[in-house]
């Protein structure tokens, strides 16, 4: 490869030593190499991209530099909308559905510079745990072609594992940033709720939803939020205050910190050698200066039950819109009622018709207090244990998931042991904290595991400077070895 | 058996904002189809809205204006229903925390006033606009729906009152007053044929003595006052004959028929609606601070019953002081700067609520565009009680005025319309009537009334109708008394 | 105990024109979901707050400001059927 991360590209075009379009070609590539097996994209937009690298080099040349981004080639989920490039929510609710508007950190993407490549794949609307939901065929792991990625960004994971991308965005609602992520074998993370723009993003769970970024290194994930977050007017939940630098810490070391290992994050459904690669990591982190304690969270015994009321609630509100009338897929029917109801039963796939039908009974007439009024005060009961914990520690770590990389199939029949694979993740998404998961190593099958690092809100300066300390114990050597040589 | 009519009043108030409440799409009535959406209001995947804040302020002065508190904390909700011109297939709307609550309208009905309290003002957002097309249509021979979502998003107040309403004309007279004190506030436009404002009502009967609620009947679709009334009156009746033949009120909404004059059942609805209401997760919750109220309260005009207490002190009577209040802002400011001018209250109302109005009419031109001074109102209005014009003159001196050739004095000196009033040339003309008329001076020095209406007629001619009638009836009168 | 219930009731209220075995087979499924979702019942205590924005946000206003609207035909090159400048959709049942 060109350069093996971000700021490594970035120095290179800068230099005069490589340009966009080269960048970008080596992308296309990749991709296209690497497409048959692991179906990663949903659109490659070759042409939109070689105007956008043409461009990005002549504003160098002109002395323009936009910033960390400038020049480097993009993959986005396909959740966040493009203006004229298909969009589909990897649904075929959706199919053909063109977006006459850019999503804010699209923009924002774009006025940096950016090579925006193509769309990735994902679980249908975000719900899923695997990328099998998605209508348009399932992606595959690099290190292990017959398993999955993980999801819901499955896609946008692959992309950057197998080479195809130095970065790429994926959005994260219950864990589906960094739980594919760490069974992918990269970096990847949800910054704190508020702080990346939602406007263009194809809402799954509005207040659990955040854009976050895939990437080889702790550094190339702090300089790629540094870039896309920030307060938007379009965006009532944005926040308008002061944003840390998630860069200023990276190289300070995890020595004075204080952290928390989460006692209920461990035993029952937790793999062996990802509970000793967890373990070892801490005690190499411990070993380095960093203060470890146990901690209990016992509301996170719950936190699952109430991601599972309050995320489908919102969703099958956010999803009603979904209609044959005014974009995408229509079945007709005699009456407006008909059309409705058979565009919704034909568009849409069963998990998410599942979450449908889950989030209208949770809000239902008689249901709505033991159901999803329990869960809000769960969630804020959850919110009352962070708040204590972080009152003892700087951060708190975990597994990023139970198991390493399933195979596909594996838990598609059994809902609720898909649904299992977030226990470690849904409990930051109810805080609205910002999380992180680096990739430490592998088990004996050779797939990767991840380590999560969660801070409180706005900690996103103390949760980079623990996993730049984390990258540097675990010298993690990314290689998916199922697609050949890559790096 | 006697039967109390207990009614409620639904009223929707659309904004007259510059954009939308959760977007900046212009508010503007009519226009092409579509031509004010965008992803927001369209409800396109990956939208968001945010708040108006001019919105907020005028629900908050409207409520102020009927005597709510504003909520210290408000949040919105989403109301989930599926309909083809609601583009999310969810209402951004208010549950149990809306922007204002506990407020009151007084009304006056037969000379008594009669206070309705208001139960809350609440913010939500209106839905597009669907055209049905019949068979033969332009889609051909098929039925249909068009849909245009201009007006999905505009700001709509809704203001609920208690069951307080007693009767139709009540409900009539509440739905008035509310209207003019929305347009006193200048929030809305508050015209019932655009829709800008729309009322539903809620009617149940009950025993006289009960205080138990009967069973409540929506009624829809009543679009002037007058068909408000006499939908009301039609389904009092309506259930009062139906309870009285041993029949039960079922609880549903009805449909008023202007042409026939009656409420027709809407479909049948397959179990009552469930509208899932939970906090808006795309919004954050409103605080209005006390200072915020306080600076909001500030602002709020002269509202219609405090105005119309002003004018009764000023001494009009009940009728002058309502038609009075209901005149354009224009016409009223000429009221009060002619009272301010020295003008009597009473007559600058007169004319104002009778002559000017009459002359705006037939002129077809807007109150704003009128040429008349209160100095010109109060200087008409001494010329004809000091006699320097007769009232009937004073219409066309009005006239001239209103369309541009000067003060009064100058039109009427113009229009040859001064009266003589003075007295020494009354008295000459007086005495040659007089000398003129032998048999008639007689027929007054006996007494006789029809003299006297005589002889003021011969000084009229005599002087080309100019003299002071009135001047001239009280000369000759003193020529009798002495 | 998997939890019962009315599938047909939430099928219509969500405009999911399920055919009857779909429906039985949610239903199966959903009343698995639910049993373990309903452990949110097993809360001990009341918590002090209330569930909100991690950043406390509040009074996110815009100025009251007209911009510039979509232009309508490439609002409407993504209408199913559209007509004159309408979107076109078969007559409506009763609003629910």
């Amino acid at each position: 490869m060109i350069a093996s991360s971000l700021s490594e590209a970035g120095r290179l075009l800068r230099a005069g030593d490589t340009t966009a379009s080269a960048l970008l070609e080596e992308a296309l590539e990749a991709a296209s190499r690497t497409e048959a097996q692991l179906h990663a994209f949903l659109t490659i937009d070759t042409e939109g991209a070689r105007e956008m690298a043409g461009q990005a080099d002549a504003d160098l040349a002109d002395g323009i530099d936009r910033g960390p981004l400038h020049g480097i080639p993009v993959a986005l989920k396909d959740n966040m909308c493009t203006r004229g490039v298909e969009t589909t929510a990897a649904s075929q609710v959706l199919a053909g559905y063109i977006p006459p508007y850019d999503a804010t950190v699209v923009s924002r993407l774009r006025s940096g510079g950016a090579v925006i490549m193509g769309k990735t794949n994902l679980d249908e609307f975000a719900m899923g745990s695997s990328t099998e939901n998605s209508a348009y065929g399932t992606t595959y792991n690099p290190w292990d072609l017959s398993r999955v990625p993980g999801g819901s960004s499955g896609g946008s994971a692959a992309a950057v594992a197998a080479g195809s991308s130095l970065l790429a965005f994926g959005s994260d609602t219950g864990g589906s940033i960094r739980q594919p992520a760490s069974l992918c074998g990269v970096v990847g993370m949800k910054p704190t709720y508020g702080t990346v723009s939602r406007y263009g993003l194809i809402a799954f769970a509005s207040s659990l939803d955040q854009i976050g970024p895939f990437t080889r290194t702790v550094e190339d994930s702090a300089l790629a939020l540094s870039s896309i977050w920030g307060y938007d007017p379009l965006d009532s939940t944005s926040y308008p205050g002061a944003y840390p630098d998630p860069t200023a810490a990276l190289d300070r070391g995890g020595d004075g910190l204080r952290i928390g290992v989460v006692t209920e994050l461990s035993g029952e459904g937790f793999e062996p050698a990802v509970e000793a690669a967890t373990a070892d990591m801490v005690a190499r982190l411990e070993k380095t200066g960093v203060e470890v304690i146990e901690v209990s969270l016992p509301t996170f015994e719950i936190a699952l039950s109430a991601y599972y009321l309050i995320a489908p609630a919102e969703a099958s509100s956010n999803l009603a819109r979904f209609d044959g009338i005014r974009y995408g897929l229509r079945v007709d029917g005699s009456t407006t009622e008909e059309l409705m109801a058979r565009t919704r039963a034909e568009g849409f796939g069963p998990e998410v018709t599942r979450r449908i039908l889950l989030g209208t009974y949770s809000l239902s007439a008689g249901y709505y207090d033991a159901f999803y009024g329990q869960a809000q005060r769960v969630r804020a009961a959850i919110q009352e244990d962070f708040a204590r914990a972080y009152s003892q520690v700087d951060a708190l770590v975990s597994p990023t998931s139970p198991t390493v990389a399933f195979e596909a199939g594996a838990r598609t029949s059994d809902p609720l042991a898909m649904y299992l694979s977030d226990i470690c993740n849904i409990p930051a998404n109810l805080a609205g904290h910002p999380a992180i998961s680096v990739p430490i190593g592998l088990d004996e099958a050779g797939l990767p595991i991840g380590f999560q690092v969660m801070a409180p809100a706005l900690g996103e300066e103390t949760m980079y400077r623990l996993a730049a300390e984390v990258e540097r114990q675990a010298a993690f050597s990314l290689s998916p070895r199922a697609l050949g040589a890559v790096s | 058996m006697s039967w109390e009519a207990v009614i409620g009043i639904e009223v929707h108030v659309e904004l007259m904002t510059a954009s939308k409440m959760f977007c900046g799409c212009a508010v503007e009535f009519g226009g092409e189809p579509n031509t004010r959406v965008c992803p927001t209001c369209l409800g396109l995947p990956g939208a968001l809205p945010v708040t108006n804040r001019a919105a907020i302020e005028s629900i908050m002065s409207i409520g102020l204006a009927l005597g709510c508190e504003v909520s210290e904390r408000s949040v919105f909700h989403r109301k989930n229903y599926f309909y083809a011109d609601l583009p999310k297939n969810y209402q951004i709307s208010q549950f149990d925390v809306p922007v204002c609550h506990d407020g009151h309208l007084d009304i006056e009905v037969d000379g008594e006033t009669r206070r309705i309290g208001i139960e809350r003002a609440h913010m939500e957002e209106d839905t597009g606009k669907s055209t049905h097309l019949g068979v033969g249509g332009r889609i051909q021979a098929a039925e249909g729906t068009l849909l245009d979502f201009n007006r999905s998003g505009v700001p709509l107040v809704e203001i609920v009152s208690r069951p307080d309403i007693r009767s139709a004309t009540e409900a009539r007279v509440y739905a008035q007053e509310l209207r003019s004190v929305i347009a006193e506030l200048g929030v809305s436009d508050v015209r019932l044929e655009e829709g800008s404002i729309r009322f539903d009502a809620n009617v149940s009967i009950r025993p006289g003595e009960a205080e138990a609620y009967g069973t409540k009947v929506e009624i829809k679709n009543m679009n002037s006052f007058r068909s408000l009334e006499r939908a009301v009156e039609y389904e009092i009746r309506r259930q009062t004959e139906l309870v009285e033949s041993g029949g039960v009120v079922v609880q549903e909404t009805r449909h008023w028929d202007e042409e026939a004059g009656v409420t027709h059942s809407m479909r049948a609805k397959e179990g009552s609606s469930d509208y899932r209401y939970f906090t808006e997760p795309d919004l954050v919750p409103m605080v209005m601070s006390p200072e915020w109220v306080a600076q909001v309260g500030d602002r709020l005009p002269e509202l219609p019953a405090r105005r119309r207490a002003r004018y009764l002190s000023q001494g009009l009577d009940v009728g002058a002081a309502g038609a009075l209040s209901n005149l354009d802002g224009r016409l009223r400011a000429i009221y009060d700067e002619a009272v301010l001018a020295g003008a009597p209250a009473k007559a600058a109302a007169n004319w104002l609520t009778g002559e000017v109005v009459g002359w705006l009419r037939k002129s077809g031109i807007a109150p704003e565009q009128l040429i008349l001074g209160g100095h010109d109102l109060a200087e008409l209005v001494s010329m004809v009680d000091g006699g320097a014009i007769s009232s009937s003159a004073a219409k066309d001196v009005l006239d001239g005025v209103l369309s541009g050739e000067g003060s009064p004095r100058e039109v009427a000196e113009r229009r040859d319309l001064l009266q003589l009033s003075d007295t020494g040339a009354l008295e000459a003309a007086v005495e040659q009537v007089l000398a003129a008329n032998p048999k008639a001076r007689d027929d007054l020095l006996a007494g006789e009334e029809k003299a006297l209406g005589f002889l003021v007629g011969q000084v009229m001619k005599a002087t080309q109708g100019r003299a002071d009638p009135r001047a001239v009836n009280r000369i000759l009168r003193d020529r009798v008394s002495s | 105990m998997p939890i019962e219930i009315d599938i047909a009731h939430v099928a219509r209220l969500a405009r999911l024109g399920l055919s009857d075995a779909e429906m039985e087979s949610y239903k199966a499924q959903l009343g698995v979901i639910l049993e373990h979702a309903a452990r949110v019942q097993s809360l001990e205590g009341e918590p002090r707050i209330e569930a909100a924005h991690p950043l406390g946000l509040a009074n996110a206003f815009r100025e009251d400001r007209s911009l510039p609207s979509l232009d309508r035909d490439e609002v409407l090159a993504q209408a199913p059927v559209a007509l004159d400048g309408y979107f076109v959709v078969p007559p409506a049942l009763e609003i629910e």
